[in-house]
């Protein structure tokens, strides 16, 4: 995973409440099975509406987005986060994420910054009054800069640290391979196995 | 020490037994707990990138005797003998059949009698038993909570992350209690229950919480009723839903193929019986619910909170304080082709699904066959039956259903997701209404422009007789056929 520090791009509003996994990405392109290549997938369904806000200048080159409450709810798919990256999103500010694509995001280097809805009331007003204003998200200082305004926004700090040093979640979790084998000797006897399989029949 | 003899709700109790390391450090800074994972299931639509991880990191799946994988997703529902049709979704099925013999995962592929829904086939197999961890990279593995497991959904960075170390990074959940305390009335059941409970506290309501359904209304629902119940908590927001094993519980996994038997199985409920809330135990939120004042519940907009009782009208825009929830409301009676006022039970549908792993048991396909038969479904209406497993649909025609529904002008098809999610040709077509027990009403979620309506599987079948939004009780006005 690529380290994060700070980030500067075009802020892209999107001024909608209870955006679903299903909106960032339909099922329809889930039958894919690669990691990457899902930007044509990115809001498919929102996409065919010509003044939807991603067909239009400058915010189609745009990085970080700026979303209302309860962003990502809905499936767990990570092909969400997957198409966001892809289509050159960095960061997603929201006054509220669902768990799991806040989780997602974290796992694969795109920062879900949680701002104050009134933050992000002000920030969509400068991005509508200038369209094509740079946000900044600085990781480190846990503020996001968009014009004259400097808002702090909430991350957890283990997800922090671990985008900022860009490390791999697996490689952290098995330097304390002993544990989980200790662990396991003490599981009890009569948690079931899936293997040898057994049917009713 | 201490912690131990404080009271404890389910959710920590199980927590507590699952933890490999605690996460280091005080309060906010505190890192993560890594948890074990009991039982990891695998489906073909976000497993393929975490094999290919595992393969390009070099790993082992670490415990393929705690995996199973079945085919679900983006299966066909006919003709399920002749290779499937559309070839992106061929693929996506060999590959998970490829990656699981590679790894050796055992999977019920499409004709395998254990095939279905992996959230069905879990519970069926008795691999979900109560105080487990259960995971899986789908949203709805909130399922298994009913069995009292801690089971969420994860993306494919951590079905990866299971995969290798058979554990997760996690920070403990905050607890949420539900209660619902009286009788339901007839013709009410445990997807009102829930789809009050979600238009209740909002699709963010429950971010971040473990939901524990408690009270008598709980405690007299089947196995069936409950999954129902736990399966929506993600709908809520929820990472996951529970509801304390009993006697209930344990008839039900008790002599299923992978029960524990003799000591083993007395050892296990030993243990089992002490996974409940203790007297005193502090939950971070509460919220009550009346089941006496329950009526059918039914979704008019396009997130599961948007809903309210059947008997009740499409909501006004100005009916909504926050400025949010009526932008929201408005855009919902655009993409549903509402007007604000009409009386829900004029809806007139197209479309009535039975299935999906929220309503596709036993226990929903009787319901909705004691309705349907011995009448006439509206002849302008389709309706789609999809059995949860293909054991679901073996006992269904051993019972006659099958017939029942055929003899209504039903289809009746093989187990999958199917309409759900329209990843399969069942889909939704552009403007069609629908009313489905399944659990999400998203803007194209059944298909692209499709309008989704959530119900009960009674209030489906009512449905389909009258071809406007009904239920059970409105039937007495039409004639049986003889
Ligand atoms: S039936 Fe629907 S909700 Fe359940 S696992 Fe399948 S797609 Fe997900």
């Amino acid at each position: 995973m690529e380290k994060f520090t700070t980030h500067t791009g075009i802020g892209v509003p999107l001024r909608s409440s209870n955006v679903d996994t299903d909106q960032i990405i339909p099922a329809v392109y889930l039958k894919r099975i690669t990691r990457t290549g899902f930007e044509d997938a990115l809001f498919a369904g929102w996409r065919k509406d010509e003044n939807f806000i991603l067909n239009r200048e400058p915010f189609n080159q745009g990085s970080v987005l700026v979303a209302g409450p309860d962003f990502g709810t809905g499936s767990s798919r990570e092909h969400a986060v997957w198409a966001l990256k892809d289509y050159g999103f960095k960061a997603v500010l929201s006054s509220r994420f669902a768990d799991i694509f806040r989780g997602n995001s974290g796992k694969q280097g795109l920062v879900a910054a949680e701002l104050a809805q009134d933050d992000i009331e002000l920030i969509w007003k400068e991005l509508d009054n200038n369209p094509g204003t740079q946000i900044t998200v600085n990781l480190e200082a846990r503020t996001v800069t968009c014009g004259s305004l400097v808002a702090p926004f909430d991350i957890d700090d283990y997800t922090r640290w671990r985008l900022m040093e860009g490390l791999d979640d697996i490689g952290l979790t098995l330097k304390h391979e002993e544990d989980i084998s200790e662990y396991e000797t003490s599981r009890p006897g009569f948690k079931p196995l899936t293997l040898p399989a057994r049917t009713a029949d | 020490m201490s912690a131990q003899q404080s009271p404890l709700t389910l959710a920590e109790k199980v927590w507590n037994a699952h933890v490999v390391r605690q996460g280091e450090g005080e309060g906010a800074a505190r890192q993560p707990d890594l948890i074990y994972i009991d039982l990891h299931l695998l489906h073909e639509v976000t497993s393929p990138q975490a094999f290919e991880g595992l393969r390009l990191a070099g790993r082992k799946l670490r415990r393929p005797d705690l995996t199973i994988a079945t085919e679900d997703h983006n299966t066909p529902t006919w003709d399920i003998d002749k290779p499937i049709a559309d070839l992106t979704s061929r693929t996506q099925i060999h590959t998970l059949r490829d990656n699981c013999k590679e790894f050796g995962v055992r999977l019920h592929s499409l004709g395998d009698k254990e095939q279905g829904i992996v959230h069905v086939v879990g519970p069926q197999l008795g691999l979900t038993q109560p105080g487990m961890t259960v995971v899986c990279g789908d949203s709805h593995t909130s399922t298994h909570g009913a069995f009292g497991a801690l089971a969420f959904g994860i993306g494919t960075s951590e079905v990866e992350h299971v995969m290798a170390t058979q554990s997760l990074s996690l920070k403990p959940f905050k607890t949420m209690a539900i209660n619902v305390e009286g009788t339901l009335k007839p013709g009410v059941t445990s997807k009102d229950i829930i789809l009050a409970v979600i238009a209740k506290i909002g699709t963010g309501g429950g971010q971040g919480y473990v939901l524990e359904y408690r009270g008598s209304a709980i405690r007299s629902l089947s196995m069936d009723a409950r999954m129902t119940i736990c399966n929506m908590s993600i709908e809520a927001g929820a990472r996951a839903g529970m509801i304390a094993p009993d006697q209930t519980t344990f008839d039900y996994v008790k002599g299923r193929p992978h029960a524990p038997e003799g000591e083993q199985w007395d050892a296990a409920v030993e243990y089992w019986k002490t996974l409940h809330t203790d007297d005193g135990a502090r939950f971070d939120a509460e919220v009550f619910l009346n089941a006496d004042e329950l009526e059918p519940f039914v979704t008019w907009g396009t997130n599961p909170g948007q809903g309210i009782s059947l008997s009740e009208s499409v909501p006004h825009p100005e009916d909504f304080a926050d400025e949010n929830d009526r932008q929201a409301c408005e855009r919902a009676l655009t993409y549903m082709g509402l007007e604000a006022g009409t009386p829900m039970k004029q809806i007139r549908v197209d479309t009535v699904f039975l299935g999906s792993c929220t309503n596709s048991r036993m226990e929903d396909l009787r319901a909705a066959a004691e309705i349907i038969k011995g009448r006439e479904k509206d002849p302008q209406v389709r309706m789609i039956v999809v059995p949860g497993s293909a054991r679901v649909r073996l006992e269904a025609e051993a019972e006659g259903l099958d017939q029942v529904f055929k003899d209504f002008g039903a289809e009746w098809r093989f187990a999958g997701c199917s309409m759900c999610l329209g990843m399969n040709p069942d889909q939704l077509a552009e403007g069609e209404r629908c009313a489905s027990t399944s659990n999400r009403n998203f803007e194209g979620r059944q298909g692209k422009g499709g309008r989704t309506h959530l119900v009960s599987p009674l209030v489906a079948a009512s449905t389909a007789i009258r071809g406007t939004l009904s239920s059970p009780s409105d039937l007495a006005s039409t004639p049986a056929a003889v």
